[in-house]
């Protein structure tokens, strides 16, 4: 798109040509104006934001302030840098502006992530404090301490039973359901609503569900045992039940994650088109072999999609076995807990980037898969 | 990452429009049955929760709550008291101004970041546009642990390059800031997947005609994409917005612990952990953490579902 005929902000285009010193005194004129607006927005930011830290202040005020800063900070920010732009010459205008508006997210997405990778390798081969070089020691304890190396199978366990349960009980029930002649709807979002909860919130619910209370210490108002003094046996410390224990937290992930499978794959099965499924139907079929013959070989590559996606979210699980507590004696550690256990707990920043590393590397086939994806896409488009 | 998700996010949860076709479609006793356990049992533990946070600390102590179905009307059995308590004493509500704080511009700031950025990627003409792209593409699923540890030094000590300042040391740890600026961080790379996947598949003739009536891009971005986006924008909203506000790992290394600072995800954290058997105060404070999601979840599904099947590439 040309620039030169479009009208320059200030108005300039109709004066005669300047002379050369004049368009060099202007556009000097031009930079200072633009560089005094940032100046300006930053020290009215810098402001807003030690008042922030004050902690003697009015919290409701803080909190208003917090947000309405916040939101108009960022919008001020484009607005602010599109008026740097005007003031600059006019030949500049759209050379710039492209990078104004991937500006911000590049500058972000290069100090948030693509810097802390590079950094995080560096600190894993550094000691406690990521000052010494140590060499591979910190992943040699990652693969020697016993806790870790339980923490690496329990991961294992996750990212193999999650979504192996969430994406079979999903696909069943988004199966089922759909032969509902009412209430489908209902039944899906009553499976899809634990989604909206917290992995902290999850977890005190399934708390009250496993709570188990000694002989003397109260009466037992867990669910499970409940039905187990109903059933006449004595109640069970159901998280203290190594290895099960691990499966009792999983249980919780995939209460969470099938309504998210069930959702995806129920699109994916109500977009099989019915003629297909009825000439299956009237050549003798039947129920089972439809679904195994037709419906899950045609949605197999969103079957593919929602586990990789479990398998990932599995792989990163922190929040639940966090909150459920005691993952050491307990026996329930998994990888991303470890990662905080040792950079936060045990401020050890060697053994916790080196862990992180571990998580990294994991999911690096994954990325490389999408990107891959993502080329092929575009070169259909 | 696959068109089933992203591209074309699922709205199935309120869309029950399958015609029904075959005889065995009306539903057999045995699908009814099978259907009707698999949703009691997914209801119990939210159920739960929600009658003990009615109950009185007494009557939560002695008995199941599932005995509250032998006397459901009886006054005494029921209480709001817990929830007092809990806003009051248990810091609840001190902790959900907290999260309104961190969520909303944590929802806002990489919204308006990622359209801007998805607006170039698909419309305007630079010189590494496609390379960068790839890049986002492939920072989807870096696993947030990643990024802990450098970015929670560069908020403590800055960071340098050689001699050079690469990131000034802000003094960003325990502040809102440093919280949205993480947060808006490990939304971005979706963010800007999404809404290019959106922006770059309205038609270009718009585009090109708002040009020929001389309209520059920041005037097309804001007059005509933006509103046109309104769909994609609010389906990631709710997506970031549950994410931000059920987040307990970036809050808890970027903000803290301490009664001031804490969000709602991490006073329930320390609830479990120091009175780990007051059942009144855990069940009412984890409905208190989950009444705003519940909210955006029955009154917003269309777009919850989109947003979070949208969601499936996050890393």
């Amino acid at each position: 798109m040309s620039t030169d005929d479009a009208p320059g902000a200030a108005g300039a285009i109709e004066e005669p040509p300047p002379t050369a010193p004049q368009t060099v005194l202007m556009s000097v004129l031009r930079v200072l104006g633009a560089l005094a607006i940032p100046v300006v927005g930053f020290g009215v930011l810098a402001l807003t934001f030690n008042y922030l830290k004050n902690a003697d202040a009015n919290r409701f005020l803080v909190v208003g302030v917090a947000i309405v800063v916040g939101v108009g900070g960022v919008f001020f920010l484009y607005w602010g840098m599109n008026r740097v732009v005007e003031f600059l010459p006019d030949r500049y205008h759209e050379g710039v502006r492209p990078f104004i508006f991937v500006g911000p997210a590049l500058v972000i997405l290069a100090v948030f992530l693509i810097y802390p990778v590079i950094n995080t390798i560096l600190v894993s081969l550094k000691d406690s404090l990521g000052e010494k070089f140590v060499g591979l020691d910190n992943y040699k304890f990652v693969f020697s301490d016993e806790s870790m190396l339980r923490s690496i199978r329990n991961t294992f366990g996750w990212i193999v039973i999650v979504p192996a349960l969430g994406v079979s009980i999903g696909l069943a029930f988004a199966t089922l359901a759909d032969r509902l002649r009412r209430g489908e709807a209902f039944a899906k979002s009553m499976i899809f609503l634990p989604m909206a909860i917290s992995f902290a919130g999850a977890s005190i619910v399934w708390k009250l569900i496993y709570s188990f209370r000694p002989q003397g210490f109260g009466s037992n108002i867990g669910l499970l045992n409940g039905i187990m003094i109903g059933l006449g046996q004595n109640p069970v410390s159901w998280l203290d039940q190594q290895p099960w224990n691990n499966l009792l937290l999983m249980v919780i992930m995939v209460w969470m994650q099938t309504g998210f499978a069930m959702v995806v794959l129920s699109a994916a099965i109500k977009s099989i088109p019915d003629e297909i499924l009825e000439a299956a139907r009237i050549d003798g079929a039947n129920e089972l072999q439809v679904f195994r013959r037709i419906i899950v070989p045609t949605i197999l590559p969103t079957i593919a999609v929602v586990t990789t996606y479990m398998v990932i979210n599995a792989m990163k699980v922190f929040d639940i076995v966090f909150v459920m507590g005691s993952p050491e004696t307990r026996g329930t550690e998994v990888i991303a807990e470890r990662m905080i256990h040792w950079f936060f707990i045990a401020n050890n920043d060697g053994r916790g980037a080196a862990i992180a590393v571990v998580l990294f590397v994991a999911v690096i086939p994954v990325m490389l898969f999408n990107i891959r994806r993502f080329r092929e896409e575009e070169a259909i488009r | 990452m696959s068109d089933a998700v992203a591209a074309q996010p699922a709205e199935a949860v309120a869309d029950s429009t399958h015609a029904s076709v075959s005889e065995s479609k009306g539903g057999s006793w045995f699908v009814r049955i099978a259907v009707f356990v698999v949703v009691i049992l997914w209801i119990i533990p939210t159920l739960g929760v929600l009658i003990t946070s009615f109950r009185p600390e007494s009557l939560i102590d002695t008995s199941g709550w599932w005995t509250v179905f032998a006397h459901p009307f009886r006054p005494a059995g029921w209480t709001f008291e817990n929830y007092r308590l809990a806003l009051d004493q248990g810091g609840l509500a001190d902790a959900f101004l907290n999260s309104l704080a961190v969520s909303i511009p944590a929802t806002v700031i990489p919204i308006a970041i990622a359209a801007f950025a998805a607006y170039a990627f698909s419309w305007m003409d630079f010189r590494g546009r496609y390379v960068m792209f790839v890049a986002v593409v492939g920072l989807l699923v870096v696993p947030l642990q990643m990024a802990l540890i450098p970015i929670l030094r560069l908020y403590n000590n800055g960071g340098t390059l050689g001699n050079y300042y690469i990131f000034p040391d802000l003094d960003l740890v325990g502040t809102f800031l440093g919280v949205w600026l993480a947060h808006t961080a490990f939304g971005l790379p979706l963010a800007i997947y999404l809404l290019r996947n959106y922006i770059g598949s309205l038609p270009s003739s718009i585009i090109e005609s708002a040009k020929i009536d001389g309209a520059d891009h920041f005037t097309i971005f804001w007059r005509l994409i933006i509103p046109l986006s309104v769909p994609a924008l609010a389906a990631f909203a709710i997506f970031q917005f549950l994410w931000v506000w059920n987040d307990l790992l970036v809050a808890y290394v970027f903000l803290g612990g301490t009664t001031q600072n804490r969000v709602l995800t991490i006073a329930l954290q320390q609830l479990v952990g120091a009175r780990g058997e007051n059942w009144h105060l855990l069940t009412a404070a984890a409905f208190i953490s989950m009444s705003l999601p519940l909210v955006v979840f029955f009154s917003l599904q269309k777009y919850f579902v989109r947003g979070l099947t949208a969601g499936a590439v996050k890393g």
